[in-house]
């Protein structure tokens, strides 16, 4: 495939994704787009969250799948980065997914709860990110396939203060995203 | 009769006050632990020299009532209780009328606008030694900048009394928060220090973060995810213009805060999942790293002379305050209280370090000596983060936000000594504030 062909290819899907999902985070239509101009992490706003065709629950090869048969989040102790024997095995089959379909790329965010101070918390979501990245790769997954950011405190996915709803918050998420590595 | 009467009355009940405020020497307040009475002063409204210039004068006589009254050391005795009536700037004051009513401080000023020029003239008198104290003074500004004359006004008072620079010509930077918890929207905007003037300089398609002055106050650095990821972006106050400041590719860059001479920007850089310091010029050029270690280290502090850092690490285990060279090399660590400590910014004055503490699932703001020594902490609540100075150093400002789905920022002051906790007034939801310099 020569490369303008790729990259309409690559523009089309990204078109299809921005209609489905314009910011997976609720923000304003500019939202949270990656920079990328090689295309390599298929523009970020990826087939995350809300994007994700409801439909392809049931397909193996699909995004929905990764998302929500195989789980996309691991999750942490308070102010702790470390896996635990769960995030292991989610992510041990994040790793055999991402393996066999080798024409996604992911990037992996790193979340804290409320109870931290915010840069604090940036650095923590990126140990957090970084140690299930660190697994992926451990797992056979190229690293030029994976990336990651952290959003520290910023977009909490459960809004309560209790330790019910930091426990879902102390996350690492893999987003899929349509895209071959670089 | 009836005015001499009342007069009479206000005048008892303000000596039945503690004998603290008791004058002996010159008229001053020590901005100590120990100030607990507020000094009783009288403003009657400024006169207006022209026609047009009554509503001016009236609104920056009351803007000047309220940066003195807001510090929590002065209180403003009524009009209704003032005797001698002021018809013109050259009125000579009869001091006993403002001893009767036990004003110990009394300002008279007057405002005239003329020619696109708006003319503030002022004078301060110590009532009980029956003299004016410093000399009268005169400021000029474009009517348009009347709160910014007020506020001039406010601070040359303040410190003729206290004998501490001002802190009402100041402006702050912070973050307007609008939406739910799980989708908030952020803008960076800034204001006077007392809310009013608000500007938003960026609108809210991306995430940002912790807005930080220069010295001038000129510009302000801040964090944005406008790339996906998070990047430091400088801003011109101005012209409002940005730039993103040059990165290494594959990383976060976070926690920017400007040198004390505005040359160069420490921050935050994290690649492979591990956080350290760096710093680097404002024009680019080749960032210069200044911690190696494992932990986490961010929230870097210039000392007011730019030879020292302080900035928190949890190469301990937990969040601690650590001082080095401007340059890196072995740190000291300063905090050893119970809890975890971040968040540290030096005070302009040199002499403290204020921080957040986390302890017993609380947050406090705090202060302590650069050595660590005489922590106090000034709040407690669910979550208080992010203190910062006020340009003399006696007061800050700091982010409060409140449990739940419901839960919001805003911005809180209080003063060093723990005393005047109050809310800013902001539009809205707020947080990550940044004070400003004193302005020219």
């Amino acid at each position: 495939m020569n490369i303008a062909v790729k990259a309409a290819l690559l523009l089309s899907v990204l078109g299809l994704a921005a209609c489905n999902n314009p910011d997976r985070f609720g923000g304003s239509d500019a939202g949270l787009a990656v920079n990328d101009p090689g295309g390599v992490f298929g523009g970020g706003t990826g087939l995350g969250a809300g994007g994700v065709d409801q439909t392809g629950i049931n397909n193996p090869d699909s995004p929905a799948y990764f998302q929500q048969t195989i789980g996309d989040k691991v999750h942490f102790l308070v102010d702790q980065s470390t896996l635990s024997p769960e995030a292991r095995q989610i992510l041990g089959q994040q790793a055999q997914w991402l393996v066999s379909h080798p024409t996604y790329t992911a990037i992996i965010e790193g979340h804290a709860d409320e109870q931290g101070t915010r840069e604090y918390n940036l650095a923590l979501g990126a140990r957090r990110a970084n140690a299930a990245e660190e697994f992926l790769i451990s797992q056979g997954v190229a690293s030029n396939r994976l990336r990651t950011v952290s959003y520290g405190k910023e977009r909490p996915i459960a809004v309560c203060s209790s330790s019910e709803c930091y426990n879902q918050n102390r996350r690492a998420v893999t987003v899929i995203a349509q895209g071959a590595g670089a | 009769m009836l005015r001499m009467l009342m007069a009479m009355t206000a005048a008892m009940s303000f000596m039945a006050a503690p004998a603290a405020m008791a004058q002996d020497g010159p008229l001053r307040i020590e901005i100590t632990d120990g100030v607990i009475e507020p000094l009783p002063y009288a403003l009657p409204t400024f006169v207006a020299e022209t026609g047009d210039a009554s509503q001016m004068a009236q609104d920056i006589a009351s803007v000047v009532r309220s940066d003195l009254n807001g510090t929590g050391l002065f209180r403003e005795i009524p009009a209704s209780a003032h005797i001698q009536r002021f018809s013109s700037f050259g009125t000579s004051v009869n001091y006993s009328d403002w001893t009767a009513i036990n004003a110990q401080a009394l300002i008279v000023g007057a405002v005239s606008v003329s020619g696109g020029q708006a003319v503030v003239k002022f004078r301060l008198y110590d009532v009980f030694s029956g003299q004016e104290m410093g000399e009268g003074q005169q400021l000029v500004a474009n009517p348009q900048s009347w709160r910014r004359l007020a506020h001039k006004v406010a601070d040359t008072i303040y410190s003729r009394i206290t004998g501490e620079g001002g802190y009402f010509d100041s402006r702050v930077a912070f973050v307007n928060e609008t939406g739910p918890k799980d989708a908030r929207q952020k803008r960076i905007a800034i204001m006077d220090y007392d809310g009013a003037n608000v500007n938003y300089l960026t609108d809210s398609s991306t995430i940002v973060l912790a807005p930080r002055f220069s010295p001038d106050g000129n510009r302000v650095l801040y964090t944005t995810f406008e790339t996906g990821f998070p990047r430091i972006k400088m801003l011109n106050v101005s012209n409002v213009t940005s730039q993103l400041l040059p990165e290494t590719p594959g990383t976060m860059t976070f926690a920017p805060r400007f040198s004390p001479d505005g040359q160069s920007i420490l921050y935050s850089m994290e690649q492979g999942g591990n956080t350290d310091l760096y710093k680097m010029g404002i024009n680019g050029g080749n960032p210069q790293r200044l911690t190696n270690s494992p932990a986490i280290e961010t929230g870097p502090s210039f000392s007011p002379d730019g030879s020292k850092i302080v900035f928190e690490s949890d190469r301990s285990g937990t969040q601690q305050l650590y001082i080095m060279g401007a340059n890196g090399g072995e740190p000291t660590r300063i905090s050893f209280g119970e809890g975890r400590y971040s968040t540290p910014v030096w005070s302009p004055r040199g002499d403290m370090i204020a921080f957040t503490k986390q302890h017993a699932g609380r947050f406090h703001i705090g202060v302590m000596r650069t050595d660590g020594s005489e922590e106090r902490l000034l709040t407690a609540s669910f979550l208080d983060e992010g203190p910062t100075w006020s340009p003399n150093g006696r007061v800050i400002m700091f982010t409060r936000e409140t449990p739940g789905a419901q839960g919001g920022a805003s911005l809180w002051s209080v003063d060093i000594s723990g005393r005047n906790l109050k809310q800013v007034n902001t539009p809205g939801a707020a947080s990550d504030v940044s004070w400003s310099p004193l302005l020219p």
